[in-house]
């Protein structure tokens, strides 16, 4: 396996990120803290083999986001987004 | 305000039917009594418990239409993979499957959607566009649509026989498929990997409609990739990439 197999997209998060939020995630727009770029999650950058998950921006690959999950409890980090639009 | 966000539960569905699509691919066909609907794209999460305790998960395309009278999924075995050797080598008719979904919303088409409809799939990357295919016939829509579908072989052509069967059917639908690594005698379709020659060829002229596209990550990349070149706008391009953790 290579490294580049590793990256997937935020269809990967999606059932993750539906244990946080009560709306479907992936057709939410987010804006990059770092770059400005505004994408659905669904375009974001996953990596999710690290000890957690991470959520990268599509334009400047920076974090955007950060789940971790283990002993009943979740860990959000979301400090490289500015925004979420979330779809109702 | 009280909007109509839904928890996502775990919920229990008995395998009905077992499909033999290739030697490594099964499509399980399930009875899902709480089942709300889905539409043609989305995934559900498959959740194995082991007799100890130890749990494992993972995400598999939904390839029935939402019009199915059964919520079906089709999984690869992949031979390193936890979940999925269970999954096409041991579970039989009459077994209990636990799943939640559906999931995801990026990576959905909708028969009301206008404009031609390109798919491009590698491998089980075929299994949510044969959903959006299904979803299509099923309804009578005419929106022109290809595939374009890249496998090793022709014996890893997942329905084979059914995409025949509609490309035949639809003077609006065209299919196409590339053979990577093997090719029988006579072979008519592509013999290489999907390159921007490729998609030239099969995309619509002036990059009308959208565009989804599933597969391995670096599949997926060269053909999104691929499509920009040609004209797409990067938003008519939808991508959903599969990874290792798909075992």
């Amino acid at each position: 396996m290579e490294e580049q197999d590793l990256k997937l997209d935020g269809n990967a998060a999606a059932g993750l990120l539906r244990e946080l939020f009560t709306f479907e995630l992936t057709t939410a727009r987010g804006c990059c803290e770092n770059c400005g770029a505004v994408a659905e999650v669904g375009a974001v950058i996953v990596y999710a083999n690290a000890p957690g998950t991470v959520l990268r921006c599509p334009q400047c690959e920076s974090v955007l986001m950060r789940i971790v999950s283990g002993g009943g409890r979740y860990w959000l980090d979301a400090r490289g987004i500015s925004w979420l639009e979330i779809r109702a | 305000m009280t909007l109509p966000g839904r928890a996502l539960t775990w919920q229990l569905g008995e395998v009905a039917e077992l499909v033999d699509e290739t030697p490594r691919v099964k499509t399980i066909l399930l009875d899902a009594p709480g089942w709300a609907g889905h539409r043609a794209g989305q995934h559900v999460d498959v959740r194995l418990t082991a007799e100890d305790g130890y749990v494992a998960e993972r995400s598999y395309s939904i390839a029935s239409a939402p019009e199915d009278g059964r919520l079906a999924i089709t999984v690869e075995r992949l031979d390193d993979g936890e979940v999925s050797p269970y999954l096409v080598e041991e579970l039989v008719v009459g077994d209990k499957l636990e799943f939640r979904g559906p999931i995801g919303g990026y990576f959905v088409w909708e028969a009301r959607e206008s404009g031609p409809l390109l798919l491009v799939g590698g491998g089980s990357g075929v299994v949510p566009l044969r959903a959006m295919l299904r979803h299509r016939a099923a309804v009578g829509a005419d929106t022109p649509a290809r595939l374009l579908y890249s496998s090793r072989a022709l014996a890893d052509v997942i329905y084979h026989d059914e995409l025949n069967m509609l490309d035949a059917a639809d003077p609006h639908l065209k299919v196409r498929y590339a053979l990577t690594r093997e090719q029988p005698e006579g072979w008519s379709g592509y013999s290489r990997r999907v390159d921007e020659e490729i998609l030239r060829e099969t995309a619509y002229p002036n990059a009308e409609g959208i565009a989804f596209v599933c597969g391995p990550t670096r599949f997926v990349e060269t053909v999104a990739d691929g499509l920009v070149a040609i004209g797409y706008a990067p938003e008519q391009v939808r991508t959903e990439r599969f990874g290792p953790t798909g075992g």
